[in-house]
């Protein structure tokens, strides 16, 4: 909103919303909880080159796989490699998928749920239609097809997911449009002069801001999930990188012997689709405060 | 109600093919061909077996002709494995799946529907925290870490139950199906719940009441048939997953099921395997979310009442 006449159009009842919204996520401690979860891992995962304890290929094949000590915190592999760091670096990835895909979600979901429902008539149903018609698609198994079609790259995995996730963002923005469009303020910036380009960017996408944070925050806990069940068919991530999912999927190998290296990625990735999706539910008790619970 | 199945039939078929014609047009767009293969083959060879799959012809004409063969329920050869059809490993796959995925959803709605109702009956109390912690729990274990954690528990240190295999040793279903079936569990837990919550508010459960009805009986004959319909509204699409988490926990549990025929198939780039496994499971999913949306229609009075108004 950096115009100013949009700012003061929208600015009282924006921000009142916004503090609102802010102050009854406050009062949900497993929200904030969840927020706290999330925003530590994404900054140990920034920061993961500088601080990780070992380097990512570091071996010590004397040492072998090792349970938890106070050397390795969360023990080594059957290669002597540092686990905490495994994951560290694995969570660089699994976290990058999740934002990542989700980004790509929301920018189609988003263009194409405003323009679908600000054009109305017919372009409207032709739109919408063939989201229904791609609802009805087994997509899991089209990103699988994708993946072994196209090879496993991490752009084409981002795409493939984002392509996937974006329809129901479509749906819900496409709603929020429609009961905009015809609210005074849409026909005030019309009456003013403003391009039809104009009135979407700067006065339906903000108002439809509320409800789609709350799915954002609802998807990339999918989205990872997604990518978690990829890598670990050894259809997602290949090696040398390595993802949650994948590191899982090492795990199990050896998880008669070893069983340390299933269980911290699997904490590693329970632990963020707990927090995510805690902070969604609390996002959409503050935000979006029709939307049912379930 | 036919008028309904029949528009709704109808829609499953643009559905169908635009699944078949992207299928196809992704396997044809794949890099290196299926007999790209690591030996130099023969130049008559190729052309042999090109005629044989029928690459000589153009583009067009091999998506007619396989069109043609699907109409007839053929679901195209094997390039690796010669001689073994997509049809010979859906007939022995299929009825392993199946009974998997029909396991799986019993242990998924009779855990889900009884943990959403217990929880519904007293909202905000322990006995709404507990279960629906519990389903937070099973959202956030996806089957590739559940299953080889029961595996790991029962399966290893307890050693209750056998840890692969289906219909070798006595309880070796029990552990796949649970591990299926926890998701969808968690799921359906906290949609029965949404949804009794929202009926026990109503007028007619408040009239069952004051008839002086016995709470059991409130409950389960007139609130559950309600509260239920956001659950049968999410049976389609759970079957969907059910068919892609068979992926997951038929490689983990190593049972020779469609899932598992199908990860292997994408591993191998057995490319006409995977448009024909791809086309089926399409298929197979269509119809189930019709299914799911007739009956959705069919046990809730509201939409069967607007139907017979719309005629």
């Amino acid at each position: 909103m950096e115009n100013p006449h949009s700012a003061t159009l929208t600015q009282e009842q924006g921000s009142s919303l916004w503090r609102d919204g802010w102050i009854r996520l406050c009062k949900n401690h497993l929200a904030l909880f969840g927020l706290a979860v999330i925003a530590f891992f994404c900054v140990i995962a920034l920061l993961t080159p500088w601080i990780a304890p070992y380097g990512y290929e570091q071996q010590d094949l004397q040492l072998g796989a090792s349970p938890p000590s106070a050397a390795h915190w969360l023990g080594t592999d059957i290669f002597g490699r540092d686990m905490l760091t495994r994951i560290m670096y694995g969570s660089r990835v699994s976290l990058l998928v999740g934002f990542v895909a989700t980004g790509v979600a929301l920018v189609i979901g988003v263009l194409w749920g405003t323009v679908a429902g600000y054009a109305g008539g017919r372009v409207d149903a032709v739109m919408m239609r063939l989201v229904d018609i791609l609802y009805a698609l087994p997509f899991m198994i089209f990103i699988v097809l994708l993946m072994v079609v196209f090879g496993r790259n991490i752009l084409l995995l981002f795409l493939a997911i984002g392509a996937v996730e974006w329809l129901t963002m479509a749906r819900i923005v496409r709603g929020q449009v429609q009961n905009l469009r015809h609210q005074e303020f849409i026909e005030a910036a019309f009456s003013m002069g403003l391009s039809r380009w104009i009135i979407i960017r700067r006065h339906l996408i903000p108002n439809t801001l509320g409800p789609v944070i709350v799915y954002t925050t609802l998807t990339i806990p999918n989205v990872m999930l997604l990518e978690a069940f990829l890598s670990f068919l050894g259809l997602g991530i290949q090696p040398p990188q390595s993802s949650w999912g994948l590191l899982i999927s090492h795990g199990v190998e050896s998880m008669e012997e070893y069983p340390w290296l299933l269980v911290f990625p699997g904490l590693a990735l329970s632990i963020t689709l707990f927090a995510l999706n805690f902070l969604g539910d609390g996002l959409r008790d503050a935000l979006d405060p029709r939307a049912s619970k379930d | 109600m036919l008028r309904f199945i029949l528009s709704r039939l109808l829609q499953a078929i643009p559905v169908l093919l635009v699944v078949i014609t992207a299928t196809f047009l992704l396997v044809r767009c794949a890099p290196g061909g299926p007999f790209s293969a690591e030996k130099a083959v023969p130049p008559e060879v190729v052309r042999a077996l090109e005629a044989q799959y029928r690459l000589d012809q153009p583009i067009w004409q091999q998506y007619l002709s396989y069109l043609g063969d699907l109409a007839r329920g053929e679901f195209g050869p094997s390039f690796r494995y010669p001689g073994r059809t997509v049809n010979e490993l859906i007939a022995g796959g299929l009825p392993i799946t199946a009974e998997l995925a029909f396991y799986a959803m019993l242990v998924a709605i009779l855990i889900g529907v009884c943990a959403g109702v217990i929880a519904a009956l007293r909202p905000n109390t322990p006995q709404d925290y507990l279960p629906m912690s519990a389903a937070m729990l099973g959202i956030c274990m996806p089957s590739f870490l559940m299953g080889p954690l029961l595996v790991l528990v029962f399966g290893i240190w307890l050693e209750w139950l056998p840890v692969s295999g289906w219909g070798e040793l006595a309880g070796d279903k029990i552990l796949p199906a649970i591990t299926l079936g926890t998701g969808y569990a968690a799921y359906i837990a906290r949609l029965s719940r949404g949804g009794m919550l929202e009926v026990m508010s109503q007028d007619y459960i408040r009239t069952a009441r004051a008839k002086g009805l016995p709470e059991r009986v409130v409950v389960l004959k007139h609130a559950l048939r309600g509260g239920l319909i956001p659950v049968v509204a999410f049976l389609g699409p759970a079957f969907a997953g059910l068919l892609s988490g068979s992926f997951v926990v038929e490689t983990i549990f190593q049972i020779p099921g469609l899932g598992r025929f199908y990860v292997q198939a994408a591993f191998n780039r057995d490319y006409t395997m995977i448009l024909g496994t791809t086309v089926f499971f399409a298929t197979l999913i269509v119809l189930f979310n019709l299914l799911a949306d007739i009956i959705a229609v069919w046990i809730n009075p509201k939409m069967r009442h607007q139907l017979s108004r719309s005629r």
